[in-house]
Order: structure tokens, then sequence, then C-alpha cells
């Protein structure tokens, strides 16, 4: 793999490298030449297969990482790259037109991270959540239990415990 | 009045933009919904489909009815409080959602399970497999008019399920595979009953082909259908048996070999002609390449040894930073975990990469156009298409 990221890094301008395994790398691409890197690592390097396109979302830095996982089958080898986004008005430019399935990864970014993808088939359509206004549920600063809270009930007579006390415990009495 | 006859060749006309020119007050179209309430619908998901006559001309997929946030509720939750519910992502085949996220774990914890571990996991993972497809052959034959298979499959699936309950203690939800290795080890007399089931599947399967693939009505609707071209293959990301019956040999257990497979003798099975009667075959190859497996792996497996790797203490297990993409070969297709970890004793990130999610949106509203209304059903079950995949 490091071979391929020098050979790389020689025709773009790429960020940070690290090898996980001796057939999985990740490496940063800079925004605008994920585009014509993708091109280049499908139609030279035979990663045609789009494994996955999802985001992580780094709230303490104030940015999001989308992680576009390529395979290269015939090499048995998988590269994942990395573009790092303000979190702010976060968009990004879609692949859909070099792999169609593309454009259902691109819908769901949108609507879970608020990521937008100007130009994506119905990416601006509801895909799982319907007639939701409030901040896009994925990201770091959600706060599910204030969401659950607001729109649940408690059952009655259910007694609740905290997860990490009553694991505690039951598991390392010792410890307690 | 004469009946309407639809003329396919003048309508519906494409726009410059290439979306279509549909007129639904021209009396030329009918909206359809089949879904979320179908018998002709894998899980919980709806086409919204607009036909001419009684030819499909435009779907749009619709999910979002069985949404239960799985990622979110992992990112507040403690690695071993994930290993629980991550089977709950997958009901006909929960043990690859197991693997994955224990395979993914250890790797960047730096765990090893032990060898005796991987051979159960194996084993686990291809039963999972043979239970995955005695559902899909039951639908794939109910959706084309034959409900009997789905009887004798849902058998013989039974029959499996009381194997997972000896082996597990659970028939669906196993919950065995967890971060460092398995919970237990096979009952005694496991063997022999596993080989009484395996005999039990063979002859159903026999029944099967003998009902089903030589049937003359299953063979007019199935060959032809939904025929798949190898160059779509990999620009919509189409992977396991639907690849495989186009003749691309994808298979994570041959091509990225994972757990005991490398000792395991076996070539993926394959197809030519790529439409849903293949698909269907292959599938059925491939249950007879699975019960082969399992006799291999109970043939070679070990008989002791530890079944956890040595694992930190699960209240501060910290897991170092970094990310990895786990694969695994399920019934559908690629199945695989992307687990980013910050370097705290919660995941930041987990990603689930189903096979439904590029075959049963994008590839099945390309593959839906000009099919017949009576055929959706068929064509969507032969892609073995599972929703909660898609929203997890």
């Amino acid at each position: 793999m490091r071979e391929l990221y020098e050979q790389l890094k020689r025709l773009f301008p790429l960020g940070e490298y690290t090898e996980q395994r001796r057939d999985l790398a990740f490496v940063t691409v800079p925004k605008d030449h994920l585009r014509p890197l993708l091109i280049h690592l499908r139609d030279r390097e035979r990663f045609t297969h789009l494994v996955l396109l999802t985001a992580v979302d780094w709230l303490e830095e104030g940015r999001f990482q989308l992680t576009y996982l390529m395979n290269d089958r015939a090499g048995k080898r998988d590269l994942g790259l990395r573009v790092l986004l303000p979190r702010e008005q976060a968009t990004m430019e879609g692949i859909h037109d070099l792999w169609p399935t593309a454009a259902t990864y691109q819908r769901e970014l949108r609507e879970m991270f608020g990521i937008d993808f100007p130009g994506s088939p119905r990416v601006n359509e509801e895909f799982i959540l319907e007639g939701w206004t409030g901040m896009p549920p994925y990201r770091r600063d959600f706060d599910t239990k204030k969401f659950s809270e607001e729109n649940f009930n408690h059952r009655p007579g259910r007694a609740t415990t905290d997860p990490a006390k009553h694991m505690k415990e039951k598991l390392y009495p010792d410890e307690a | 009045m004469a009946l309407y006859e639809p003329d396919r060749s003048q309508y519906p006309v494409k726009k410059p933009d290439g979306t279509l020119d549909i007129d639904l007050s021209s009396g030329k179209y009918l909206k359809l919904w089949q879904g979320p309430q179908h018998p002709g619908i894998t899980g919980n998901m709806s086409l919204e489909l607009t036909v001419c006559g009684d030819e499909v001309v435009d779907c749009q997929t619709h999910v979002g009815y069985l949404h239960r946030g799985f990622e979110k509720l992992m990112e507040r939750r403690t690695y071993i409080q994930c290993f629980p519910i991550v089977c709950r992502i997958c009901v006909p085949e929960p043990d690859f959602n197991e693997y994955c996220y224990a395979a993914a774990v250890e790797e960047l914890s730096g765990i090893k399970s032990p060898r005796r571990a991987d051979w159960i996991r194996t084993l686990i993972l291809e039963m999972g497999r043979i239970n995955s497809y005695m559902m899909y052959l039951g639908g794939q034959a109910g959706s084309l008019g034959m409900g009997v298979i789905g009887q004798w499959t849902t058998y013989v699936r039974d029959l499996m399920l009381d194997r997972f309950e000896e082996l597990t203690g659970a028939r669906i939800y196993h919950m065995f595979i967890l971060p460092g290795g398995v919970r237990d080890g096979l009952p005694e007399g496991f063997e022999k009953r596993m080989e009484e089931t395996l005999r039990e599947i063979e002859s159903t399967m026999k029944d099967v082909y003998e009902a089903m693939f030589c049937n003359a009505v299953f063979k007019k609707r199935a060959i032809g259908l939904g025929y798949i071209d190898p160059t779509l293959i990999d620009p919509y990301g189409v992977t396991g048996p639907t690849a495989r019956a186009a003749g691309v040999a994808k298979d994570v257990r041959k091509d990225f070999p994972y757990l005991v497979y490398p000792e395991l003798d076996f070539e993926p099975v394959t197809g030519k002609d790529s439409d849903a009667f293949t698909r269907a075959d292959v599938r059925r190859r491939d249950v007879l390449l699975s019960i082969d497996l399992i006799r291999q792996i109970l043939d070679k497996m070990p008989h002791d040894g530890p079944l956890m790797a040595k694992i930190p203490n699960v209240l501060h297990w910290k897991v170092p930073r970094g990310e990895t993409y786990i694969r695994a070969e399920c019934s559908r297709g690629e199945y695989g975990y992307y687990l980013v970890s910050d370097g705290s004793g919660y995941p930041r990130r987990v990603n689930v990469r189903g096979p439904s999610y590029t075959h049963a949106v994008a590839l099945l509203e390309r593959l839906i156009i000009n099919v017949n209304i009576a055929d959706v059903a068929g064509l969507m079950v032969s892609l073995h298409t599972y929703p909660p995949e898609i929203e997890r």
C-alpha cells in the first residue's frame, strides 16, 4: 500500500497516511482533489468498487470527515479516502455520476449529518426521517437523551439503573 | 370502448435533462404503491411505481419504516454494551453483525481471538447463511406463485434454529460472537445432530430443486427477469450471489479470506445468465456449498483450547484511536463494519455497510423499468434485499 501512496503522492497533494492493515490504508485528500483522484483510482489502479461513503463528526475539531472506501478486488486491497470539511455549511461535490449508488449515500448524509451535495438526485427529499426539521440527528451535538425524554413517555413501573454503576456491581463487585 | 393499449414506443418521452415526462392527468399513467404492507415486498419498504398499462415506467424506493438509529445508539454505549445490540440490525442473518463488530474492535484493540473461537465463528456464519437462504428460497418461490416451497424451507430452517439454540442458547439473536472470542464451545453430541440436520436439508433441497427449478411456471417467469449486465456490477456496487450469477466470482470468503476460510476447500458458486432464475440457482448451490463447509469445519476443528482471548476490564475498555473496515460474505453479498475510535471508551462512529443498501435502491430502481407489475415482487426478492440494512 505504501508504494501506491508514494505513487499517488507524485500526482496529488495527499495528506496524512495511515496503514491499518497490509491490505487497508487511509489517506487524507484535499476536497478539490478528491474527484480526479477517484477517477484515477478507478481507471488506472482498478479501484472500481465503491464500498461505502460515510461521515464522521469530529465536533471538537469543528470538522466533518467524509470517508470514501474504495476496493480493488483483483489487487486485494482497500483504500479509504478521508476528506475533511468544516462543520458549518458543509458542502461537497457529488460522485453519483461516477457510481450511481453514491446518490443514496449522499442523500443519507444530507439528512443525517446535514452535509449538502448539490445536484445529487433527490438529495433534498426525505430519505429515512419524516417531517424532521431539527438538527440532523447523527451530528455529535444532537442530544439523544433529551430527544427521547421530550418525545417518549416512561413506561410506568419500570426501574432504570445507571448502566455503568449496574455493570460495576454485577461484574466487578470488588471494585464497587 | 376499446381496451386501452399503451404504446410504449411513444411514451414516456425523455426530457432534455434525462428525466421522464410523465403527466399523470393524461390518463396514460397510474401511480401504484407496492408496500410497505404488501406480501410482495421484502421487509419494511415501499416502491412508488408509475405504470403504463401493466408495465412499470418509473420507480422510486422509499425506506424509513424501520429506522432504529443503531449507529447513533452505539455512540452512546461502551464497546461491550454495543455487542448485544449489533445482531438486531439484521433478522435473517444476525451473526455477520456480531462477527464484523467483534473483529473490528479486536483489530483496533490489538486482540487476537483464539484459534478454536475462529473455527466456531466460521461454523456459526455458515449456519446463518443456510438459514438466510432458506428464507430466500421460500420468498422467491412464493413471490412467483409457489407457496409450498416456503413451508418446506421454513421447516428445515427451524431445524437449523434448533442447532443454534443448543449451541448459543438463542434462536434468532444469538449474541454469541463477542469481541475477544465466542461465549462457549460445542455441546456434547452436536456433530451428530448437525449431521442429521444437514441430511434433512439436503433432502429438502432435492425436493426444492425438482419442484421449483424444474417447474415450467417458475422457469417461464424467472428466466430473463431482472437481467443485470456484468458491466453494471462495479458502478452499482453489486456483490455476493447477485454478482456471482453474472459470472463475476466476487466472494469475500475467497477474495479477502477471513477466519478459517483459507483452510477450507471450496470454490465460489457462479452462474452465467444473470437473471432471477440464475440468481436463485446460484443461491441453491450455495446452500449445498455451505453444507459441505459445515462438514469440513466439524471435521477439522480443534476440540480443545481457549475460547476467549484476554480482554481488558470491560468497564474501562478504551480502544486506541484509529479506524478500520471489516468485511464478510453474507448470503446477500458484502457485509461490512467501518469503525472509528477516538481513543475513548465509546465508538466515535460505526457505519454498517449492508449489501441491500446498493441492491435495493439504485439497482432495483434501474432493473424495474419495463417489468410487468406481477413480476415486481419476483424481481425484488431475486436481489435478496433486506431494508433494515439500508436504514439501520
